[in-house]
């Protein structure tokens, strides 16, 4: 579904990702691990059209969509959860949500409703300020306001941050359910092992390059993971 | 849904009797009366707040150059209005000026906006990639070229230099400025509330995540720059007609002030709350604090303090007040609503919510 070449990308006069190559299927959990500033988020910002590659080729759908601007690339299916959750805190839950849609012409109560299905936290608190929200429901609030614009891809920086562990487990629980309603993920994660369990297919990446990969339980057992990322 | 149809119907009905109250009130009021004049400039400068926190309050572009987009409404109302027969008087250093038509009175405040808005679109392209402050700095610079320019020798067949202009049509009527700033009003509240509104909203609250939901940044700014000069055009030709001559200087940056102050007063990201704020900066700057000024004797005794320019010191004191006890304005965010009026109506100073908040240790407010 997503194929990514050779991709090299400059950001703030370094170059935090060095060329790296990887493939999401469709319908597939992805996930790429890696410590802080290996160049994850970076690769993430510029597949959604946040920051221009300087090199490489990004392909959707077979379509090369490299260096297209963030409406467009929102438009043709692709739709980022930014990190730090970043809902808009003084505009209502619902206005939150009817902004994820804001690119769409169509009608979107389904899809309001569908999220709801998915949050019933948010249901109950659509008329809330986003800005009072805990810190899981604000997550779900990005969750939600991401899938209003009815990705084909949804990609998530860091969805678990600063999460407590059990709201953690029940945010990945919901991304699994989305999944299996058929939107295809890409998730980049510090938190190794809940990645790697949920995932389909995982790359570590490593200072701007993939080091490592294979399907998550491959990776999960691998020594070298177990010993960089999962503390064992 | 059917609660928010009868409060529409309602803010009609308000409105309708508003108008109704002014109608009356001019017959049975002498003409002269301060009232008037506070209410005619009080629209004015209504339209112009509501105009900025458009910009400042629900865009989070910390704009200062209203008062430049005010001087170009201004300027382009008189220059297509001024009669022919009156322009060789009013250009009498440029031989009747370089235009000899005239346009009505209605076009010439929809051209006093346009112009204001192409010459926003014009500046918005460098000055809206700059953030916070330095876009301040730059509109506010653009302001005062603005208004040297227009006194410029060179631009005399058009602008009548450092000239006054005069002679153009006026308002009689206070309805008028409330008709025109009401419409406009009424505009830039729907624009607010549809899903631009919502876009504007979402990037003052966070502009990476807007951009991440496809909100073009640079295209929602420019857009409300746009409406806004836009607006604060249409008020400056308000002023215009309100001053009976205008002339560039006057256009100066202490009037932005004046309307950011409004805007802070009123509450940043409240419409309601600029228009209030707009009535009563007016009427304590021009009318109700006028005794301050004079000199004032109780039999032999002589009041201290009372001379002119005192009433400045007393309204500076009192808008420090205003801004420590409503540090988010008088409306904050909210709008003004009948619940809202019903409630202040109970509990005028939110006493009895503070006490309740400290006691339950919970918020109760939106």
């Amino acid at each position: 579904m997503l194929k990514i070449t050779d991709l090299k990308v400059n950001y703030g006069g370094i170059e935090a990702v060095k060329g790296i190559s990887f493939e999401v299927p469709g319908k597939s959990i992805v996930t790429l691990i890696g410590a802080n500033g290996a160049g994850k988020s970076t690769t993430l910002r510029t597949i959604s059209g946040l920051v221009r590659p300087a090199s490489g080729k990004i392909e959707f759908l077979g379509e090369d969509i490299t260096g297209m601007d963030v409406p467009t690339i929102v438009s043709k299916g692709i739709t980022l959860v930014p990190e730090g959750r970043r809902i808009f805190p003084d505009l209502t839950v619902l206005e939150n949500l009817r902004l994820g849609a804001y690119l769409r012409k169509d009608n979107i109560d389904s899809d309001l409703n569908w999220i709801f299905d998915l949050f019933p936290r948010l249901k109950e608190r659509q008329w809330q300020l986003g800005g009072t929200l805990s810190g899981g429901e604000q997550q779900m609030l990005a969750v939600g306001r991401a899938l209003m614009s009815r990705p084909k891809l949804l990609m998530m920086d860091e969805p678990s941050l600063g999460l407590a562990p059990l709201v953690v487990r029940d945010i990945f629980r919901i991304i699994k359910r989305i999944n299996e309603e058929g939107v295809t993920i890409l998730l980049i994660e510090q938190n190794a092992n809940m990645a790697l369990q949920t995932a389909d297919i995982g790359y570590v990446l490593e200072t701007g390059r993939i080091t490592m990969s294979g399907t998550g339980s491959e990776l999960l057992s691998n020594p070298a993971v177990k010993e960089a990322y999962l503390g064992s | 849904m059917i609660k928010n149809k009868k409060n529409t119907i309602l803010g009609f009905c308000a409105l309708a009797a508003l108008f109704l109250v002014l109608f009356v009130l001019e017959k049975l009021l002498p003409t002269g009366s301060m009232l008037f004049v506070v209410l005619k400039k009080g629209a004015i400068y209504a339209l112009v707040a509501a105009s900025m926190n458009l910009l400042n309050g629900f865009t989070g572009l910390f704009s200062l150059g209203q008062a430049g987009f005010m001087l170009i409404g201004a300027y382009c109302y008189a220059i297509f209005t001024i009669p022919v027969q009156h322009r060789d008087a009013v250009y009498q250093y440029f031989d009747g000026g370089l235009i000899q038509f005239t346009v009505p009175v209605v076009v010439a405040l929809i051209m006093a906006g346009l112009a204001a808005a192409i010459f926003a679109a014009l500046i918005g392209l460098p000055v809206l990639r700059l953030k916070s402050d330095y876009l301040a700095i730059a509109t506010l610079g653009f302001a005062e070229i603005i208004r040297a320019i227009f006194q410029w020798d060179a631009l005399g067949p058009l602008t009548n230099a450092s000239n006054v202009l005069r002679r153009y049509p006026l308002f009689s009527s206070t309805l008028f400025p409330f008709i025109v700033a009401g419409i406009c009003i009424a505009i830039i509240v729907l624009l607010i509330n549809s899903s631009y509104g919502r876009a504007f909203k979402a990037i003052r609250d966070d502009e990476v995540a807007a951009e991440a939901m496809g909100i073009n940044l640079f295209k929602h700014k420019q857009m409300a720059f746009v409406i806004s000069s836009f607006f604060a055009g249409v008020g400056g030709a308000l002023l215009a007609m309100y001053q009976t001559t205008i002339q560039a200087n006057a256009f100066k940056s202490a009037m932005t002030y004046e309307i950011l102050l409004i805007v802070v007063i009123g509450g940043i990201g409240s419409i309601s709350g600029s228009c209030i704020a707009s009535f009563l900066f007016i009427a304590c700057s021009e009318w109700w604090l006028r005794f301050l000024d004079a000199e004032t004797y109780i039999g032999a005794f002589k009041v201290p303090l009372l001379r002119s320019g005192f009433r400045k010191v007393v309204f500076s004191i009192v808008i420090m007040a205003v801004v420590l006890f409503y540090s988010k304005g008088l409306m904050g965010d909210k709008e003004i609503s009948f619940q809202g009026i019903s409630g202040f109506i109970k509990d005028p100073f939110g006493l009895v919510s503070r006490r309740k908040k400290k006691t339950e240790g919970v918020h109760i407010d939106g």
